[in-house]
Protein backbone atom coordinates (compact mmCIF):
# COMPACT_ATOMS: atom_id res chain seq x y z
CA UNK A 1 0.00 0.00 0.00
CA UNK A 2 1.12 3.61 -0.92
CA UNK A 3 2.01 5.07 2.67
CA UNK A 4 1.54 9.30 2.52
CA UNK A 5 3.12 11.79 4.40
CA UNK A 6 0.57 14.07 6.15
CA UNK A 7 0.34 16.58 8.42
CA UNK A 8 -1.85 15.28 11.19
CA UNK A 9 -1.36 18.15 13.09
CA UNK A 10 -0.35 22.19 13.46
CA UNK A 11 0.18 24.39 16.07
CA UNK A 12 0.93 28.28 15.82
CA UNK A 13 1.77 30.43 18.04
CA UNK A 14 1.92 34.44 17.22
CA UNK A 15 0.83 38.04 18.14
CA UNK A 16 -0.53 36.41 21.69
CA UNK A 17 -2.84 34.10 20.42
CA UNK A 18 -2.28 30.64 20.07
CA UNK A 19 -4.30 28.25 17.26
CA UNK A 20 -4.25 24.55 16.87
CA UNK A 21 -4.99 23.27 13.75
CA UNK A 22 -5.90 26.81 12.87
CA UNK A 23 -8.35 26.98 15.42
CA UNK A 24 -7.87 29.66 18.31
CA UNK A 25 -7.84 27.78 21.41
CA UNK A 26 -6.13 30.80 24.06
CA UNK A 27 -5.41 34.26 23.62
CA UNK A 28 -4.00 37.03 25.93
CA UNK A 29 -3.29 40.34 24.09
CA UNK A 30 -1.26 42.76 25.68
CA UNK A 31 0.97 40.99 27.93
CA UNK A 32 4.50 41.20 27.11
CA UNK A 33 6.54 37.30 25.95
CA UNK A 34 7.24 35.76 29.00
CA UNK A 35 3.77 37.23 30.80
CA UNK A 36 1.73 35.59 27.51
CA UNK A 37 3.85 32.18 27.97
CA UNK A 38 3.72 32.04 31.58
CA UNK A 39 0.09 32.87 31.44
CA UNK A 40 -0.92 29.86 28.57
CA UNK A 41 1.31 27.52 30.36
CA UNK A 42 -1.16 27.92 33.48
CA UNK A 43 -4.40 28.14 31.14
CA UNK A 44 -3.33 24.53 29.64
CA UNK A 45 -2.90 23.11 33.27
CA UNK A 46 0.48 22.47 32.57
CA UNK A 47 2.74 21.00 35.11
CA UNK A 48 6.29 20.77 33.90
CA UNK A 49 8.46 22.17 36.53
CA UNK A 50 11.59 22.46 33.95
CA UNK A 51 9.23 24.85 32.03
CA UNK A 52 10.96 27.88 34.51
CA UNK A 53 14.30 27.36 33.84
CA UNK A 54 14.22 27.98 30.13
CA UNK A 55 14.57 30.78 28.04
CA UNK A 56 12.06 32.41 26.12
CA UNK A 57 12.99 30.33 22.72
CA UNK A 58 12.74 26.94 24.75
CA UNK A 59 9.18 27.80 26.56
CA UNK A 60 7.87 29.24 23.02
CA UNK A 61 8.67 25.86 21.34
CA UNK A 62 8.16 23.63 24.43
CA UNK A 63 4.94 25.19 24.28
CA UNK A 64 3.73 24.98 20.96
CA UNK A 65 4.66 21.24 21.10
CA UNK A 66 2.40 20.70 24.07
CA UNK A 67 -0.21 22.18 22.20
CA UNK A 68 0.53 20.17 18.93
CA UNK A 69 0.58 16.85 20.54
CA UNK A 70 -2.27 17.16 22.71
CA UNK A 71 -4.83 14.26 21.73
CA UNK A 72 -2.34 13.17 18.70
CA UNK A 73 -1.30 9.34 18.68
CA UNK A 74 2.64 10.16 19.75
CA UNK A 75 2.83 7.99 22.53
CA UNK A 76 2.21 4.75 19.95
CA UNK A 77 6.04 5.50 18.46
CA UNK A 78 9.31 4.21 19.32
CA UNK A 79 11.43 6.50 20.92
CA UNK A 80 13.36 6.14 17.75
CA UNK A 81 11.18 6.52 15.66
CA UNK A 82 10.40 10.43 16.53
CA UNK A 83 12.22 12.75 15.91
CA UNK A 84 12.59 17.09 15.44
CA UNK A 85 13.83 19.15 12.46
CA UNK A 86 13.29 22.94 13.52
CA UNK A 87 14.31 26.30 11.96
CA UNK A 88 14.64 30.18 12.77
CA UNK A 89 16.08 33.30 11.34
CA UNK A 90 17.77 34.62 14.64
CA UNK A 91 19.46 31.46 16.10
CA UNK A 92 19.33 31.92 19.95
CA UNK A 93 20.35 35.57 19.67
CA UNK A 94 17.82 36.62 22.13
CA UNK A 95 19.33 34.47 25.10
CA UNK A 96 22.56 35.50 23.57
CA UNK A 97 22.48 39.19 24.28
CA UNK A 98 21.49 38.43 27.82
CA UNK A 99 24.22 36.15 28.36
CA UNK A 100 26.87 38.68 27.31
CA UNK A 101 24.84 41.24 29.71
CA UNK A 102 25.85 38.48 32.50
CA UNK A 103 29.55 38.06 31.00
CA UNK A 104 30.55 41.81 32.30
CA UNK A 105 29.11 40.75 35.82
CA UNK A 106 29.56 36.96 36.44
CA UNK A 107 29.25 34.59 33.34
CA UNK A 108 26.16 32.89 34.30
CA UNK A 109 26.23 28.76 33.47
CA UNK A 110 22.23 28.66 33.64
CA UNK A 111 22.43 31.94 30.45
CA UNK A 112 25.28 30.07 28.42
CA UNK A 113 23.55 26.90 28.18
CA UNK A 114 20.90 28.48 26.25
CA UNK A 115 22.85 29.80 23.55
CA UNK A 116 22.72 27.47 21.31
CA UNK A 117 19.48 26.86 19.07
CA UNK A 118 18.92 23.29 19.39
CA UNK A 119 18.91 23.46 23.09
CA UNK A 120 15.20 23.76 22.53
CA UNK A 121 14.99 20.68 20.59
CA UNK A 122 16.83 18.59 23.43
CA UNK A 123 13.62 19.93 26.17
CA UNK A 124 11.27 18.70 23.53
CA UNK A 125 13.07 15.79 23.49
CA UNK A 126 13.38 14.88 27.48
CA UNK A 127 9.48 16.19 27.67
CA UNK A 128 8.44 13.16 25.23
CA UNK A 129 11.48 10.71 25.04
CA UNK A 130 12.37 11.48 21.26
CA UNK A 131 15.64 9.57 20.69
CA UNK A 132 15.27 10.35 16.93
CA UNK A 133 17.31 12.14 14.38
CA UNK A 134 17.06 15.94 15.05
CA UNK A 135 17.95 19.07 13.42
CA UNK A 136 18.26 22.83 13.48
CA UNK A 137 18.30 25.16 10.49
CA UNK A 138 18.90 28.67 9.83
CA UNK A 139 17.42 30.61 7.21
CA UNK A 140 15.91 34.17 6.81
CA UNK A 141 12.57 33.33 5.75
CA UNK A 142 10.78 30.02 6.68
CA UNK A 143 11.69 27.93 3.32
CA UNK A 144 8.78 25.36 3.25
CA UNK A 145 10.03 23.82 0.35
CA UNK A 146 13.03 22.87 1.72
CA UNK A 147 10.85 21.12 4.59
CA UNK A 148 8.76 19.25 2.07
CA UNK A 149 12.36 17.61 0.60
CA UNK A 150 14.05 17.30 3.98
CA UNK A 151 11.48 15.56 6.15
CA UNK A 152 9.80 13.84 3.36
CA UNK A 153 13.34 11.87 2.74
CA UNK A 154 13.71 10.99 5.98
CA UNK A 155 10.64 10.03 6.37
CA UNK A 156 10.64 7.89 3.04
CA UNK A 157 13.98 6.11 3.97
CA UNK A 158 12.67 4.87 7.29
CA UNK A 159 14.93 7.50 9.07
CA UNK A 160 11.98 8.40 11.01
CA UNK A 161 7.94 7.85 11.28
CA UNK A 162 7.30 10.77 13.14
CA UNK A 163 8.70 14.07 12.89
CA UNK A 164 7.72 17.74 14.83
CA UNK A 165 8.91 20.19 12.09
CA UNK A 166 8.64 24.09 11.70
CA UNK A 167 9.75 27.29 13.20
CA UNK A 168 10.21 28.63 16.01
CA UNK A 169 11.99 32.49 16.68
CA UNK A 170 11.87 35.08 19.18
CA UNK A 171 14.08 38.16 19.29
CA UNK A 172 12.79 40.64 21.76
CA UNK A 173 9.20 41.16 22.02
CA UNK A 174 8.99 39.60 18.21
CA UNK A 175 8.28 36.16 17.73
CA UNK A 176 6.59 33.15 16.32
CA UNK A 177 6.28 29.67 16.47
CA UNK A 178 4.86 27.21 13.38
CA UNK A 179 5.24 23.50 14.08
CA UNK A 180 3.75 21.00 12.36
CA UNK A 181 3.42 16.60 12.90
CA UNK A 182 4.19 14.80 10.18
CA UNK A 183 3.33 11.12 10.21
CA UNK A 184 3.34 8.51 7.65
CA UNK A 185 0.62 6.69 7.56
CA UNK A 186 -1.98 4.80 4.99
CA UNK A 187 -5.27 7.04 6.69
CA UNK A 188 -6.37 9.80 5.06
CA UNK A 189 -5.98 12.29 8.69
CA UNK A 190 -4.63 15.69 8.30
CA UNK A 191 -3.88 17.24 5.16
CA UNK A 192 -0.88 16.01 2.29
CA UNK A 193 2.67 17.35 3.72
CA UNK A 194 3.32 19.75 0.89
CA UNK A 195 4.99 23.18 0.44
CA UNK A 196 1.70 24.88 -0.40
CA UNK A 197 -0.01 23.39 2.99
CA UNK A 198 3.15 24.40 5.18
CA UNK A 199 3.15 27.83 3.70
CA UNK A 200 -0.84 28.44 3.67
CA UNK A 201 -0.86 27.31 7.47
CA UNK A 202 2.60 29.23 8.02
CA UNK A 203 1.36 32.25 7.04
CA UNK A 204 -2.01 31.96 8.39
CA UNK A 205 -4.29 31.89 5.25
CA UNK A 206 -6.46 29.46 6.20
CA UNK A 207 -6.84 31.64 9.56
CA UNK A 208 -7.35 34.82 8.06
CA UNK A 209 -10.43 33.95 6.04
CA UNK A 210 -12.32 33.25 9.72
CA UNK B 1 19.81 6.14 -4.22
CA UNK B 2 23.09 7.59 -5.76
CA UNK B 3 26.25 7.31 -4.06
CA UNK B 4 28.24 10.68 -2.71
CA UNK B 5 31.50 11.20 -3.57
CA UNK B 6 34.35 13.57 -1.70
CA UNK B 7 35.79 16.00 -5.04
CA UNK B 8 37.70 18.15 -2.73
CA UNK B 9 38.21 19.06 0.67
CA UNK B 10 40.09 22.27 2.71
CA UNK B 11 41.53 22.47 6.41
CA UNK B 12 41.81 26.19 6.88
CA UNK B 13 43.65 26.09 11.10
CA UNK B 14 46.02 27.83 12.88
CA UNK B 15 48.52 24.39 12.04
CA UNK B 16 48.02 25.13 8.40
CA UNK B 17 46.33 26.58 5.54
CA UNK B 18 45.68 23.21 2.91
CA UNK B 19 44.45 19.63 4.04
CA UNK B 20 48.04 18.36 2.90
CA UNK B 21 49.71 20.89 5.31
CA UNK B 22 47.56 19.90 8.55
CA UNK B 23 47.82 16.03 7.81
CA UNK B 24 52.04 16.71 7.59
CA UNK B 25 52.56 18.89 10.68
CA UNK B 26 49.84 16.54 12.75
CA UNK B 27 52.04 13.79 11.43
CA UNK B 28 55.33 15.58 13.21
CA UNK B 29 52.95 15.70 16.23
CA UNK B 30 52.34 19.85 15.54
CA UNK B 31 49.15 21.14 17.38
CA UNK B 32 48.03 24.59 17.13
CA UNK B 33 47.23 24.82 21.21
CA UNK B 34 49.13 27.29 23.02
CA UNK B 35 49.09 29.00 25.92
CA UNK B 36 47.44 32.51 25.88
CA UNK B 37 47.16 36.07 27.12
CA UNK B 38 44.10 37.94 25.78
CA UNK B 39 42.22 40.37 27.70
CA UNK B 40 39.84 40.82 25.25
CA UNK B 41 39.30 36.99 25.66
CA UNK B 42 39.57 36.34 29.20
CA UNK B 43 41.03 37.91 32.30
CA UNK B 44 43.63 35.07 33.18
CA UNK B 45 45.66 32.29 30.70
CA UNK B 46 44.10 30.07 28.85
CA UNK B 47 45.14 27.30 26.36
CA UNK B 48 43.42 27.25 23.02
CA UNK B 49 43.97 27.10 19.10
CA UNK B 50 43.93 30.44 17.53
CA UNK B 51 44.39 32.37 14.25
CA UNK B 52 46.62 35.29 14.37
CA UNK B 53 43.70 37.66 13.27
CA UNK B 54 45.96 39.81 11.43
CA UNK B 55 47.09 36.73 9.29
CA UNK B 56 43.59 35.66 7.78
CA UNK B 57 43.16 37.69 5.03
CA UNK B 58 40.18 40.07 5.22
CA UNK B 59 38.20 40.75 2.06
CA UNK B 60 37.55 44.57 2.74
CA UNK B 61 35.45 45.19 -0.79
CA UNK B 62 33.16 42.41 1.29
CA UNK B 63 32.75 43.95 4.66
CA UNK B 64 33.84 40.48 5.95
CA UNK B 65 33.94 39.88 9.66
CA UNK B 66 37.00 37.33 10.84
CA UNK B 67 34.29 34.64 10.76
CA UNK B 68 33.17 34.99 7.27
CA UNK B 69 37.17 35.75 6.17
CA UNK B 70 37.61 31.97 7.13
CA UNK B 71 34.69 29.91 5.16
CA UNK B 72 35.71 32.38 2.13
CA UNK B 73 39.31 31.06 2.47
CA UNK B 74 38.64 27.70 3.17
CA UNK B 75 35.96 27.34 0.03
CA UNK B 76 38.70 29.04 -2.02
CA UNK B 77 41.27 26.32 -1.48
CA UNK B 78 38.70 23.42 -1.90
CA UNK B 79 37.26 24.99 -4.89
CA UNK B 80 40.80 25.50 -6.72
CA UNK B 81 41.95 23.54 -9.75
CA UNK B 82 38.82 21.06 -9.25
CA UNK B 83 36.26 20.98 -12.58
CA UNK B 84 32.74 21.62 -11.13
CA UNK B 85 30.96 24.16 -11.98
CA UNK B 86 29.14 25.23 -8.39
CA UNK B 87 27.67 28.26 -9.66
CA UNK B 88 24.47 26.41 -11.43
CA UNK B 89 21.15 25.43 -9.54
CA UNK B 90 22.82 21.97 -9.39
CA UNK B 91 24.77 23.11 -6.17
CA UNK B 92 23.79 23.30 -2.67
CA UNK B 93 25.47 25.94 0.03
CA UNK B 94 25.66 24.26 3.33
CA UNK B 95 27.29 26.61 6.33
CA UNK B 96 27.90 24.92 9.71
CA UNK B 97 28.75 26.71 12.77
CA UNK B 98 27.30 27.04 16.22
CA UNK B 99 27.89 30.91 16.91
CA UNK B 100 29.02 32.79 13.79
CA UNK B 101 29.61 36.23 14.07
CA UNK B 102 28.52 36.40 17.85
CA UNK B 103 31.78 38.15 18.31
CA UNK B 104 30.07 41.28 16.99
CA UNK B 105 28.46 41.62 20.41
CA UNK B 106 31.31 42.14 21.87
CA UNK B 107 32.76 44.58 19.26
CA UNK B 108 30.16 46.21 17.50
CA UNK B 109 27.13 46.88 20.41
CA UNK B 110 25.93 50.28 18.89
CA UNK B 111 24.99 49.11 14.94
CA UNK B 112 21.48 49.76 14.62
CA UNK B 113 21.81 46.91 12.21
CA UNK B 114 23.57 44.42 14.35
CA UNK B 115 21.05 41.86 14.88
CA UNK B 116 20.63 41.46 11.05
CA UNK B 117 24.37 41.15 10.69
CA UNK B 118 25.07 38.66 13.63
CA UNK B 119 22.31 36.73 12.05
CA UNK B 120 24.27 33.35 10.31
CA UNK B 121 21.55 33.31 7.35
CA UNK B 122 23.23 37.05 6.48
CA UNK B 123 26.71 35.35 6.41
CA UNK B 124 25.86 32.48 4.36
CA UNK B 125 24.48 34.83 2.13
CA UNK B 126 27.26 37.03 1.81
CA UNK B 127 29.85 34.28 1.24
CA UNK B 128 27.44 32.29 -1.61
CA UNK B 129 27.33 35.70 -3.24
CA UNK B 130 31.03 35.84 -3.06
CA UNK B 131 31.23 32.54 -4.95
CA UNK B 132 28.21 32.59 -6.81
CA UNK B 133 26.44 30.06 -6.10
CA UNK B 134 22.94 30.72 -6.80
CA UNK B 135 20.67 28.72 -4.70
CA UNK B 136 19.63 29.70 -0.95
CA UNK B 137 22.08 28.73 1.28
CA UNK B 138 21.40 26.38 4.28
CA UNK B 139 22.76 26.93 7.72
CA UNK B 140 22.78 24.14 10.09
CA UNK B 141 23.41 24.91 13.38
CA UNK B 142 23.20 22.18 15.91
CA UNK B 143 25.84 22.89 18.59
CA UNK B 144 29.17 20.49 18.50
CA UNK B 145 27.47 18.30 15.98
CA UNK B 146 26.65 20.97 13.34
CA UNK B 147 29.72 19.76 11.15
CA UNK B 148 28.68 16.11 10.72
CA UNK B 149 25.46 16.76 10.30
CA UNK B 150 26.28 19.31 7.30
CA UNK B 151 27.82 16.75 5.47
CA UNK B 152 24.96 14.48 6.05
CA UNK B 153 22.36 17.10 4.93
CA UNK B 154 24.41 17.59 1.65
CA UNK B 155 25.17 13.73 1.17
CA UNK B 156 20.97 13.21 1.57
CA UNK B 157 20.12 16.35 -0.43
CA UNK B 158 22.16 15.06 -3.45
CA UNK B 159 20.53 11.35 -2.52
CA UNK B 160 17.22 12.94 -2.51
CA UNK B 161 17.83 13.98 -6.19
CA UNK B 162 17.30 17.73 -5.49
CA UNK B 163 20.96 18.38 -6.18
CA UNK B 164 23.62 17.06 -7.89
CA UNK B 165 26.62 18.98 -5.69
CA UNK B 166 27.16 20.03 -2.53
CA UNK B 167 29.94 22.69 -0.94
CA UNK B 168 29.89 22.54 2.91
CA UNK B 169 31.77 24.59 5.01
CA UNK B 170 32.07 25.03 8.60
CA UNK B 171 34.14 27.69 10.91
CA UNK B 172 33.97 29.20 14.47
CA UNK B 173 36.09 32.22 15.92
CA UNK B 174 36.40 31.90 19.78
CA UNK B 175 35.39 34.85 21.15
CA UNK B 176 34.91 36.23 24.98
CA UNK B 177 31.43 34.72 24.69
CA UNK B 178 32.58 31.44 24.03
CA UNK B 179 35.54 30.95 26.20
CA UNK B 180 33.32 32.62 29.46
CA UNK B 181 31.01 30.45 29.28
CA UNK B 182 32.93 27.32 28.76
CA UNK B 183 34.74 28.97 31.54
CA UNK B 184 31.81 29.64 33.55
CA UNK B 185 30.69 25.91 33.17
CA UNK B 186 34.24 25.06 34.46
CA UNK B 187 34.91 22.72 31.57
CA UNK B 188 38.03 24.72 30.65
CA UNK B 189 41.45 22.71 31.03
CA UNK B 190 43.82 24.29 32.55
CA UNK B 191 46.32 22.35 29.97
CA UNK B 192 45.98 21.43 26.51
CA UNK B 193 43.11 19.01 26.86
CA UNK B 194 44.02 15.27 27.26
CA UNK B 195 41.25 12.92 25.59
CA UNK B 196 40.25 10.00 27.26
CA UNK B 197 43.15 10.41 29.93
CA UNK B 198 42.71 9.28 33.49
CA UNK B 199 44.22 12.64 34.22
CA UNK B 200 41.89 15.07 31.90
CA UNK B 201 39.78 18.03 33.52
CA UNK B 202 38.57 19.43 30.33
CA UNK B 203 38.48 21.40 26.73
CA UNK B 204 40.85 23.27 24.95
CA UNK B 205 38.88 25.35 22.36
CA UNK B 206 39.93 26.20 18.89
CA UNK B 207 39.53 28.06 15.99
CA UNK B 208 39.13 26.59 12.21
CA UNK B 209 37.06 26.35 8.75
CA UNK B 210 36.94 23.53 6.67
CA UNK B 211 35.10 22.70 3.52
CA UNK B 212 34.13 19.33 1.49
CA UNK B 213 32.83 19.26 -1.69
CA UNK B 214 30.59 16.38 -2.53
CA UNK B 215 28.75 15.09 -5.75
CA UNK B 216 27.23 12.11 -6.95
CA UNK B 217 28.90 12.92 -10.63
CA UNK B 218 30.04 9.14 -11.67
CA UNK B 219 33.79 10.64 -12.58
CA UNK B 220 34.42 10.79 -8.66
CA UNK B 221 33.45 7.59 -8.82
CA UNK B 222 36.69 6.43 -7.49
CA UNK B 223 37.32 9.15 -4.92
CA UNK B 224 36.13 8.73 -0.97
CA UNK B 225 32.76 8.08 -0.58
CA UNK B 226 30.29 9.27 2.31
CA UNK B 227 28.41 6.01 2.97
CA UNK B 228 25.67 6.90 5.52
CA UNK B 229 25.35 8.37 8.56
CA UNK B 230 22.10 9.26 11.38
CA UNK B 231 22.11 11.67 14.27
CA UNK B 232 19.89 10.75 17.60
CA UNK B 233 19.16 12.33 20.93
CA UNK B 234 19.90 11.49 24.58
CA UNK B 235 16.27 12.88 25.87
CA UNK B 236 17.81 13.33 29.19
CA UNK B 237 19.61 16.27 29.74
CA UNK B 238 20.25 19.60 28.15
CA UNK B 239 23.86 19.95 28.92
CA UNK B 240 24.87 16.32 30.27
CA UNK B 241 25.76 13.68 28.05
CA UNK B 242 23.58 10.19 28.36
CA UNK B 243 24.71 8.23 31.12
CA UNK B 244 24.56 4.80 29.32
CA UNK B 245 25.27 6.25 25.69
CA UNK B 246 22.78 4.10 24.43
CA UNK B 247 21.86 6.92 22.18
CA UNK B 248 25.25 7.43 20.73
CA UNK B 249 25.19 3.83 20.25
CA UNK B 250 21.86 3.73 18.36
CA UNK B 251 23.01 6.36 15.97
CA UNK B 252 26.24 4.42 15.44
CA UNK B 253 24.20 1.13 14.39
CA UNK B 254 21.88 2.83 12.57
CA UNK B 255 25.11 4.13 10.19
CA UNK B 256 26.19 0.78 9.79
CA UNK B 257 23.14 -0.74 9.20
CA UNK B 258 22.85 2.04 6.17
CA UNK B 259 26.21 1.20 4.55
CA UNK B 260 24.92 -2.48 4.85
CA UNK B 261 28.05 -3.04 7.57
CA UNK B 262 29.00 -4.48 10.51
CA UNK B 263 31.18 -3.42 13.52
CA UNK B 264 33.93 -5.78 11.87
CA UNK B 265 34.11 -3.99 8.88
CA UNK B 266 34.99 -0.39 10.68
CA UNK B 267 38.96 0.61 10.65
CA UNK B 268 39.08 3.67 12.03
CA UNK B 269 37.35 5.44 14.89
CA UNK B 270 37.36 9.30 14.83
CA UNK B 271 35.81 9.96 18.00
CA UNK B 272 34.63 13.16 19.60
CA UNK B 273 37.12 13.18 22.25
CA UNK B 274 36.59 16.18 24.15
CA UNK B 275 38.30 15.37 27.36
CA UNK B 276 35.33 16.17 29.79
CA UNK B 277 35.45 13.78 32.21
CA UNK B 278 31.18 12.52 31.47
CA UNK B 279 31.76 13.18 27.41
CA UNK B 280 34.45 10.97 27.16
CA UNK B 281 33.02 8.25 29.67
CA UNK B 282 29.48 8.39 27.32
CA UNK B 283 31.87 7.80 24.08
CA UNK B 284 33.81 5.08 25.29
CA UNK B 285 30.48 2.93 26.74
CA UNK B 286 28.70 4.14 23.37
CA UNK B 287 31.95 2.55 21.40
CA UNK B 288 31.82 -0.58 23.82
CA UNK B 289 27.91 -0.78 23.03
CA UNK B 290 28.48 -0.60 19.53
CA UNK B 291 31.28 -3.72 19.17
CA UNK B 292 33.87 -1.25 18.44
CA UNK B 293 36.21 -1.19 21.51
CA UNK B 294 39.14 -2.79 19.61
CA UNK B 295 38.87 -0.67 16.88
CA UNK B 296 42.04 2.14 16.66
CA UNK B 297 39.93 4.96 17.96
CA UNK B 298 41.51 8.69 18.12
CA UNK B 299 40.55 12.32 19.14
CA UNK B 300 41.97 15.39 17.45
CA UNK B 301 41.43 17.67 20.14
CA UNK B 302 45.22 17.76 21.33
CA UNK B 303 45.74 19.52 17.54
CA UNK B 304 43.02 21.72 17.18
CA UNK B 305 41.22 22.11 20.49
CA UNK B 306 37.62 21.78 20.11
CA UNK B 307 36.35 23.52 17.08
CA UNK B 308 33.16 23.51 17.83
CA UNK B 309 30.97 23.77 13.96
CA UNK B 310 33.92 23.27 12.42
CA UNK B 311 35.23 20.16 14.45
CA UNK B 312 32.88 18.00 12.02
CA UNK B 313 34.30 18.44 8.85
CA UNK B 314 38.17 19.46 9.99
CA UNK B 315 38.18 15.83 12.06
CA UNK B 316 36.34 13.87 8.97
CA UNK B 317 38.94 15.50 6.54
CA UNK B 318 41.55 14.51 8.50
CA UNK B 319 40.76 10.83 8.92
CA UNK B 320 39.79 10.49 5.25
CA UNK B 321 43.83 11.33 4.49
CA UNK B 322 44.30 8.82 7.21
CA UNK B 323 42.42 7.20 5.25
CA UNK B 324 44.36 7.53 2.14
CA UNK B 325 47.51 7.18 3.45
CA UNK B 326 46.67 3.98 5.22
CA UNK B 327 48.01 5.84 8.37
CA UNK B 328 46.32 6.32 12.10
CA UNK B 329 47.37 9.58 13.86
CA UNK B 330 48.06 9.13 17.96
CA UNK B 331 45.80 11.01 20.50
CA UNK B 332 48.06 13.78 21.32
CA UNK B 333 47.57 14.18 25.46
CA UNK B 334 46.32 10.59 25.71
CA UNK B 335 48.90 9.24 28.03
CA UNK B 336 46.80 6.40 30.44
CA UNK B 337 42.89 4.56 30.37
CA UNK B 338 41.05 7.11 31.87
CA UNK B 339 37.42 5.78 30.86
CA UNK B 340 35.87 2.88 32.57
CA UNK B 341 34.71 0.58 29.22
CA UNK B 342 38.39 0.60 27.64
CA UNK B 343 38.93 1.50 24.02
CA UNK B 344 41.60 1.19 21.71
CA UNK B 345 43.11 4.72 21.89
CA UNK B 346 45.88 4.94 19.35
CA UNK B 347 49.07 6.26 20.94
CA UNK B 348 51.45 6.45 18.07
CA UNK B 349 51.53 6.52 14.17
CA UNK B 350 50.35 3.66 13.25
CA UNK B 351 50.77 2.15 9.52
CA UNK B 352 47.45 -0.26 8.55
CA UNK B 353 45.42 -0.89 5.68
CA UNK B 354 42.21 1.09 6.33
CA UNK B 355 38.97 1.22 4.09
CA UNK B 356 36.56 2.68 5.95
CA UNK B 357 36.09 5.32 9.10
CA UNK B 358 33.62 6.37 11.48
CA UNK B 359 33.29 9.62 12.40
CA UNK B 360 31.10 10.70 15.81
CA UNK B 361 30.05 13.68 17.85
CA UNK B 362 27.68 14.39 20.84
CA UNK B 363 27.15 18.50 22.07
CA UNK B 364 24.90 20.06 24.12
CA UNK B 365 20.89 19.95 23.83
CA UNK B 366 21.50 16.02 24.03
CA UNK B 367 22.67 15.25 20.17
CA UNK B 368 24.63 12.44 19.32
CA UNK B 369 25.95 11.95 15.00
CA UNK B 370 27.94 9.57 13.04
CA UNK B 371 29.05 9.50 9.68
CA UNK B 372 31.08 6.64 7.58
CA UNK B 373 33.76 7.05 4.83
CA UNK B 374 35.16 4.40 2.81
CA UNK B 375 37.66 4.42 -0.52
Amino acid sequence: MYIKSRITSNCTISKNVIYKNEVPVFENRGADLPAFLLSAYQNFGLNYPRFYKMDNLSKLGWLASEVLLKGSGIKHYEPEEAGIILSNANSSLDSDKKYIQSVSDIPSPSLFVYTLPNIMIGEICIRNNFKGEDAFFIFEKFDAAFFETYVSNLLENDVLKVCICGWVDVLDDDYKAVLFLVERQETEDGIPFSEKNLNNIFDNLIIDKI
Amino acid sequence: MPAVYLVSDNIYSPIGTTTAQNFERIKQGGSGIQQHNKLALSNGPFYASLFNHDEVKNHNSLNCSIFEDLLIESIEQSLSGIELDVTDDKTIFIVSSTKGNIGLLETNGSDPDLEERIAMHTSAKLVAGHFGFVNQPLVVSNACISGIMAILAGARLIQSGRYENAVIAGADVITKFILSGFQSFQAISAEPCKPFDENRTGITLGEGAATMVLSSNSKYADRIKVLGGAVSNDANHISAPSRTGEELCGAIKRTLSMAGLVSEDIDLLSAHGTATSYNDEMEAKAITLAGLSLVPANSLKGYYGHTLGAAGLIESIVSIQSLKQNLILPTLGFEKMGVSNPINVCTALTPKRLKTCLKTASGFGGCNAAVLFSK
